[in-house]
């Protein structure tokens, strides 16, 4: 009998299954505090439950952590983990310490469906969704877990495609039941899905980060098809019609592509696209993956787009390119560690 | 689209459901605005659940809606719509999407279910000067075969590496354009299907010399 694993259960969950147990209600309290506040990793640690309550748990129910299989490290102090997830599945996590900051990038799928140009996720095809645990898991069985300041949901995968379990984990992160974490560490980010990025924005209080990568609808198409679907001006006006409030954050990723999409005109239509939004824009250094007829734009460039950018008045950085000895943008790894996917495709 | 995020859907019925082969569907509800052939619709079968895109197949002048489906056995809507009889209630968007054909001279890339995009292309008339490339696991999973020959002639070409079928590439459609010789580089190529595909064909194309601008895709997801 393969048991659900008790890890990453939201308490409304917990509460249900302790019910259907026939145990009280207050259990799921006691649980979730020895699962997300005290950490154990089995039933016997859970010492203000009766040993017949525990065995009743255990009988139904697992607490399945996964240890990472590798860890790379960077001179920079990065490291790179892969978990696994299923067999020859595997999700990367990179842990990118910087000054008093030290985040965790997660991953939220295994592979990705969205077939963005510049990605090595989307080389690998999608094999599945990770459920809440395995989301959770990357960050508590961080062997750096206690100076994690931030998490990323920048990972593998897109997690609007995957929102439910991003959700819940969330919730979990954030939850007096949980680790009580303040959302404004939290920061999810998404190619732009948008019913599900208005899900989201209803119903976390995380701060958001928006794949943008060019300004102009023909050319975004090109880098990511999802534009054929969730078009950029209905993205940017929901954006724009959302109270973010005085704290919540949103944010757009920009990663500079030589001659595509670095160019003046792109600072003016960004200038013009984002005007009503208070926003930052993140520009990141592109580190070319195997086969790609993309260059990133050199230093010099991007210094220029972003004075550009902040001469129109949007406040911009340049996200400092970390672990690129250790390929810390995710899906390398993952990818050359996937055992050849068995070819039953369409075509 | 409303404050919880839902893409407005407006109640319809069905008016015709085939299986066209084991597991692949085709439904018709009727048309209620234009559209351009490349377009899609959300469809749910309750106002209140979220709803799943399916590209439209069928062309812009006709009365009625279709789509194309096959049956996810884990899926969220699927097993249900093809549960449907002809009267039942549908929710559906409006047509949305900027996968849009042109008349130029274009090269489309399918495979399975993502062939519907063609078939809206198609039936609205713009299948004028293009090839179809078209892959296969089974002669049956060639949907619309027969309409796309007509039309297309010696430009429609069904790659398989399973059936051995005089007239079909024996071999993925991937292994027919990385055999192509003089693939041209100045025309569109446009694919539809899962990422996989999408994501294989496209790293094909610009191998071969293909330049990425000259690249739309979509994917099911």
């Amino acid at each position: 009998m393969i048991k659900e694993n008790l890890f990453g259960k939201t308490l409304s969950e917990l509460q249900e299954i302790v019910v259907n147990l026939g145990l009280k209600k207050f259990v799921a309290k006691q649980l979730a505090d020895w699962l997300y506040k005290k950490r154990v990793r089995s039933f016997e640690e859970m010492r203000n439950l009766s040993k017949a309550v525990r065995e009743k748990l255990a009988e139904n129910y697992e607490i399945n952590y996964i240890a990472s299989t590798s860890v790379q490290e960077s001179v920079d102090g990065t490291k790179k983990y892969l978990f696994p997830v299923k067999p020859h599945q595997f999700i990367e996590a990179a842990y990118i310490p910087e000054g008093d900051r030290a985040t965790l990038c997660v991953s939220s799928q295994v592979g990705c469906k969205m077939g963005c140009l510049f990605c090595m996720t989307g080389k690998q095809g999608f094999q599945g969704n990770l459920s809440s645990g395995e989301i959770l898991n990357q960050i508590f069985n961080l062997p750096e877990f206690d100076k994690l300041t931030n998490v990323v949901y920048m990972g593998m995968g897109e997690p609007f495609d995957n929102l439910d379990e991003v959700l819940k984990s969330i919730e979990i992160l954030t939850s007096d039941y949980g680790l009580a974490w303040s959302p404004k560490r939290i920061t999810v980010s998404t190619i732009g899905i948008i019913p599900a990025m208005k899900r989201f924005l209803n119903e976390s209080k995380a701060n958001l980060a928006v794949s943008l990568h060019s300004p102009f609808e023909d050319e975004r198409k090109k880098l990511m098809p999802i534009e054929s679907v969730y078009h950029l001006p209905k993205l940017l006006d929901e954006i724009r019609g959302f109270d973010f409030g005085g704290q919540r954050r949103v944010s757009f990723e920009y990663i500079m592509f030589k001659g595509e999409n670095d160019q003046h005109r792109h600072i003016n239509e960004l200038a013009r696209i984002l005007n009503g939004i208070k926003c930052r824009i993140n520009l990141i250094r592109f580190h070319p993956i195997p086969g790609t007829p993309l260059e990133s734009s050199s230093n010099e460039e991007i210094l220029r787009f972003q004075s550009g950018l902040k001469r129109k008045g949007i406040v911009t950085t340049i996200r400092a390119s970390r672990g690129e000895d250790i390929f810390a943008a995710c899906g390398l790894l993952s990818t050359k560690e996937l055992v050849k996917r068995q070819k039953n495709e369409d075509y | 689209m409303n404050k919880t995020g839902k893409i407005p859907l407006f109640k319809t019925s069905l008016t015709h459901i085939q299986e066209i082969t084991s597991e692949v569907f085709v439904l018709s509800f009727p048309r209620t605005e234009d559209f351009r052939p490349g377009q899609m619709l959300a469809i749910a079968l309750n106002a209140d659940e979220a709803p799943r895109l399916y590209s439209i197949a069928s062309g812009n002048t006709e009365k009625e809606y279709r789509i194309l489906f096959n049956i996810q056995s884990d899926g969220f809507l699927t097993p249900r719509l093809a549960d449907l009889k002809v009267g039942d209630t549908l929710f559906v968007s409006r047509p949305f999407g900027s996968f849009f054909g042109t008349a130029d001279a274009d090269c489309w890339i399918a495979a399975g279910t993502g062939i519907a995009p063609f078939i809206s292309m198609m039936e609205s008339g713009i299948a004028d000067n293009k090839i179809l490339i078209h892959g296969g696991r089974a002669l049956e999973s060639f949907y619309f075969s027969d309409q796309f020959k007509a039309v297309l002639k010696d430009n429609y070409i069904q790659c398989s590496s399973l059936v051995k079928e005089e007239g079909i590439y024996p071999g993925r459609l991937t292994e027919y354009l990385k055999n192509m010789e003089n693939l041209a580089l100045d025309i569109n190529y446009y694919i539809c299907g899962s990422s996989q595909l999408v994501v294989d064909v496209r790293d094909l194309l610009i191998e071969k010399g293909v330049p990425f601008n000259n690249i739309i895709a979509e994917i099911y997801f």
